[in-house]
């Protein structure tokens, strides 16, 4: 009988890690899926289990026919657990631990860093999906909806990864923070999401683009440095939701980019030619550059909180350990194990912000956030080229790393996006020039509207210049009626 | 650097146990009626030592020192409260515990003493919930960790909030390779019986236990959701309101600060003297200079002049000042002066009148005082010479004393007569020792008869070779031999090693049984001094020293 149950499942669930014959975490996996889709019901998108969505699905690890795209309804969607294929001789690249064979297990002495590691991972991937739940009803376009679907499976997906993980590696209390993971939910005052950003929500388009654009970037470096890991499993697993989290980004990216095309081209058809012309931009019913700015200024600090206090404890420990490496760590030239290096790190001392060099070891989280923030810069340029291709004076700006903050250094001070210090009292004058306003938020509502025509877009919004997949212009990436 | 001494924050040159609301930096307290909320808001900035920011609720002596005072003023300013809602203000962490780098950069004796006064603190919680009728209910908010938890488990009662992460924890063994050093090992199992395997899991999960666990393995009373916590609180306080034995309308005694001078050679206080020579404090107590009130609104009148109160505040800060300030001075001697007779009055109102609210907070007061002395790890002797007053109450310095000296008749060219002790009631039961025995009981663990033939002595003035025989005192001198003896003992004395005294008296002084009190000074608290003292924590490649530099420790590993 229980033959009958394996066979059925390991179908279900498509898998590279040889569940049928993995009869314990088969069995935890079994016990947690219907869970997994009660809480995909009660806390997924909102409106639309029912559909058939266009969704590519991970089926395989090899690079060259990975996913395969079909209609799906959401909640039959084949979430798997697929890791990166196994690198024969792998070592610990970093840490005290370096030159020695990469972990297939968990060693005993780091198993409550690794699991705090990976619960917390974990705790990110189904808050998104909380946080976007309400946006399908104001879609800008079936593709759009599509892409945010698209999205949603796949953070669910990370989920999986992440507690096949905690129930392969864990024993019991790996199950029981599965569970917990499933429990807590974004937003809530009795059992919130762990980290600060991913119980905000995400009220509209602009929102969810700049989210894919910046957290899921923030997702991207803490994937990558957990790549690293000298512990194999959670390499595996990592690299490969690489391979999905790239998607991600390209709907935040393309979407800014769309909007910002529409905008431009709006301006020039109107013969506008001052983007600070706001009211009349506004009119045209397309979104002013200078309300882009303000959304950038509230996601990008807000991802940066993400990041944990400058100087940290944790991600030394983890480092030392061999556990969370840093960015494209195989690559950078030194000792991998951070003896005697020092990182410069902006502090706030004595009312000024200055520059110290700390221990790198201990600065870990500032390099990773160094990282990120020169990755979104190039994104910030690709933006602007757009801009300036349409020839509209403006350019869009990362503010200052000291501005809106509410992790670490800069927690306690207040500073203008350019990094000047603000009193209390200037800081409540000029916040609302800084980050959107509650009119401006008012504006944005009224043009969060939902398209369902095949093919057709709204209006503050340019189409794809490719569709999903190479499918035509007029494809129907959602069917509703189904 | 593990063993220097910090430097004091703000340029102090010592550390001050004296403190008021309008100076706590770290410590809010407000009242609804008969509950009290005493919330924790550690001022990051605020630390008493140069060198480290007390994050997250973190604490060190100073903070402590502020937690006592609030205690010590709900007891006698605030007669009306039955409940105090110890909470957290900073939202998502009750306590991250003691603080690591001050920890790691403390000399050890400083670690031992901080220890030593968050116990005895703790202890009084306890204290105050047993014999004051005031119940402490803890509301951890988050994270509750190492010392935030032991604070918790002063607690008559534990609330987490259940949030999928808010977590009690001992994270001491695996995070910094010592133990949770303020009773949480002892009240895990002793108090809140957590069964043992189950306490050892515990005290090895770093980030500790949260949610319906921690009720199950009854490491907190009950988990509450967010969204209802404070109607819980309420109805909770309310609960434990209405089972406190305590309350009333009465006015409470507001404390006021001391009279305290101190000199290059000693502190001067208005009933306590502290004079240091060499290694040796000789404190010197006086007695009552006029009758007793009579009646307990007299009592109130006088307030905290009340010598009995007075003498007791005078005397815990003479103690704590040189335990904390003070390490070289290895003896301290006890002397009194004045007339017993009024002592032995004091005794008497105060025994007549324990029913009233303030006799009894004055009397476990002294208790508390008294026991501070029983675990002060220096030697303690009492000098009885004549015009001293070591009747009832203030005899129990004698009995607590690791050796006392009483002269017999009186010095040459000094009319005053012999010296004379005297017991009264309050030698046989208000003031019990940590262990629960009174001193005499102590005293006499293979003849518990003496005891009971003592009470036939109550009120009888007992000269020194009366009470040598009765082994009240250890030696009965003559004039001939008294400064000779007394010399050639306390230069004995200080010349042997300060550590093997302090295993010396810690282990002579306390015979007999335990409580879970004793066995947090004598058991918990001397093996982590022996763990403060080891490589393995302290050691340049050890936990604490480590600590917060991503280096794992290196640990010898020889068990011993």
């Amino acid at each position: 009988m229980a033959d009958t149950i394996n066979v059925d499942y390991s179908t279900k669930v498509p898998n590279n890690v040889d569940l049928a014959n993995d009869r314990q975490v088969l069995r935890a996996l079994e016990s947690w899926q219907p869970n997994y889709v009660e809480w995909w019901k009660d806390m997924g998108p909102e409106g639309f289990q029912n559909a058939l969505v266009y969704l590519r699905t991970a089926v395989s690890v090899d690079p060259q026919g990975w996913a395969k795209f079909d209609y799906v309804k959401m909640p039959d969607y084949r979430w798997g657990v697929l890791l990166a294929p196994k690198e024969e001789g792998r070592k610990v690249n970093f840490g005290k631990h370096l030159g020695e064979p990469a972990w297939q297990d968990v060693p005993g002495e780091y198993r409550a860093m690794l699991r705090r590691l990976i619960v917390i991972q974990g705790d990110t991937e189904p808050a998104s999906v909380e946080q976007q739940r309400h946006l399908g009803a104001t879609a800008p376009s079936l593709y759009d909806m599509r892409n945010l679907f698209q999205v949603n499976v796949e953070e669910g997906r990370h989920l999986w990864a992440m507690v096949y993980l905690l129930h392969k590696f864990f024993g019991r209390d790996g199950r029981e923070e599965a569970d917990e993971l499933l429990r807590r939910r974004s937003g809530s005052k009795e059992t919130p999401r762990m980290l600060g950003a991913f119980n905000e929500e995400t009220p509209d388009w602009l929102s969810f683009f700049m989210f894919t654009f910046f957290t899921d970037r923030d997702g991207k470096m803490q994937l990558e440095s957990l790549a690293q890991s000298g512990f194999d499993p959670l390499s595996r697993s990592c690299r490969f939701m690489l391979t999905e989290e790239a998607h991600h980004m390209f709907v935040g990216e393309t979407g800014v980019g769309r909007t910002i095309e529409r905008t431009c081209q709006a301006m020039k058809a109107a013969g506008i030619t001052d983007p600070n012309d706001i009211s009349k931009i506004r009119e045209l019913g397309v979104i002013d550059l200078p309300l882009i700015q303000k959304k950038l200024h509230m996601h990008y600090p807000l991802t940066l909180d993400l990041f944990g206090a400058e100087i940290s404890t944790n991600s030394a420990n983890y480092y030392n350990a061999g556990l969370k490496g840093r960015f494209g760590e195989t690559k950078i030239e030194d000792d991998h194990q951070l003896t005697d290096a020092t990182y410069p790190v902006m502090k706030f001392i004595d009312g000024k912000i200055v520059e110290e060099h700390v221990p790198a070891l201990t600065a870990l989280n500032m390099r990773l956030r160094d990282d990120y923030s020169a990755d979104c810069a190039k994104g910030v340029e690709r933006w602007n080229k757009i801009i300036q291709k349409e020839g509209i004076d403006f350019r869009l700006e990362l503010p200052h790393q000291a501005f809106n903050r509410q992790i670490g250094e800069f927690a306690p001070m207040q500073a203008t996006p350019k990094g000047i210090i603000l009193s209390d009292a200037d800081w409540a004058a000029k916040k609302d020039d800084y980050l959107p306003s509650r009119d401006d938020l008012a504006f944005l509502n009224t043009l969060m509207k939902q398209e369902l025509e095949p093919g057709r877009y709204a209006g503050w919004i340019n189409p794809p210049k490719v569709g999903i997949d190479n499918k035509p212009g007029d494809f129907e990436y959602v069917k509703i009626a189904a | 650097m593990a063993d220097e001494a910090r430097k004091l924050a703000n340029g102090a040159t010592r550390i001050d146990f004296q403190t008021d609301p309008s100076r706590w930096k770290h410590w809010k307290l407000s009242f609804d009626g008969d509950v009290a909320t005493l919330a924790m808001d550690v001022d990051e900035n605020g630390g008493l030592f140069e060198g480290y920011q007390l994050k997250l609720n973190s604490y060190d002596l100073g903070v402590d020192i502020e937690l006592a005072d609030a205690l010590q003023r709900l007891r006698f300013e605030h007669p009306e409260v039955k409940v105090v809602l110890m909470r957290s203000a900073k939202p998502r962490v009750f306590c991250a515990g003691a603080n690591i780098r001050m920890l790691a950069g403390s000399e050890h004796a400083h670690k031992v003493n901080f220890c030593k006064f968050t116990n005895e603190t703790r202890n009084g919680i306890e204290d105050s919930s047993e014999f004051s009728g005031i119940k402490t209910i803890c509301v951890a908010n988050g994270s509750t960790a190492g010392g935030g938890y032991e604070l918790a488990l002063a607690a008559d009662h534990i609330m987490l909030v259940d949030d999928g992460s808010s977590s009690v924890s001992l994270p001491e063994v695996p995070l910094l390779a010592v133990l949770p050093g303020t009773g949480g090992l002892t009240r895990v199992v002793d108090k809140r019986k957590v069964r043992r395997d189950h306490a050892d899991v515990f005290c090895t999960i770093e980030e500790g236990i949260k949610g319906k666990r921690a009720v199950d393995w009854r490491l907190v009373d009950e988990i509450v959701p967010m969204t209802r916590l404070e109607e819980t609180v309420a109805a909770r306080a309310a609960e434990f309101a209405s089972r406190s034995t305590r309350g009333g309308a009465t006015p409470g005694v507001t404390l006021k600060p001391l009279d305290r001078t101190f000199r290059v050679d000693g502190i001067d206080y208005s009933l306590v003297t502290v004079d240091i020579d060499g290694r040796v404090a000789t404190i010197t107590l006086e007695g009552p200079s006029e009758a007793p009130p009579v009646t307990v609104a007299d009592l109130a009148a006088q307030s905290s002049d009340a010598w009995v109160l007075r003498i007791a505040r005078e005397l815990d800060d003479a103690i704590l000042d040189l335990r904390n300030n003070a390490f070289e001075i290895g003896t301290f001697v006890f002397k009194s002066k004045g007339d017993g007779g009024r002592v032995a009055a004091w005794d008497d109102f105060l025994e007549a009148n324990k029913g009233d609210w303030l006799v009894n907070e004055i009397r476990q007061y002294w208790k508390r005082v008294l026991k501070r002395v029983d675990v002060t790890s220096r030697t303690l002797v009492a000098l009885v010479e004549p015009g001293s007053c070591f009747t009832g109450l203030l005899g129990e310095l004698v009995l607590a004393a690791d050796r006392s000296y009483m002269l017999i008749g009186s010095f040459e060219g000094d009319n005053r007569p012999a010296p004379a002790m005297a017991l009264t009631a309050a030698n046989f039961g208000p003031y019990p020792m940590s262990h629960g025995l009174t001193r005499l009981e102590n005293r006499f663990l293979a003849t518990p008869e003496s005891v009971e033939a003592l009470k036939g002595k109550i009120g009888a003035a007992i000269e020194a070779e009366e009470a040598e025989k009765l082994g009240l005192v250890t030696f009965a001198l003559d004039d001939i031999d008294w400064a000779d003896e007394v010399r050639v003992y306390l230069e004995e004395r200080t010349s042997y090693s300060p550590d093997a005294l302090t295993g010396l008296e810690a282990n002579l002084r306390f015979a007999g049984p335990e409580t879970m009190e004793s066995k947090i000074f004598a058991r918990l608290t001397a093996w982590q001094n022996w763990i403060f003292q080891r490589p393995n924590a302290v050691g340049e490649e050890g936990a604490l020293r480590r600590y917060g530099t991503g280096l794992r420790p290196t640990y010898d590993m020889r068990r011993v």
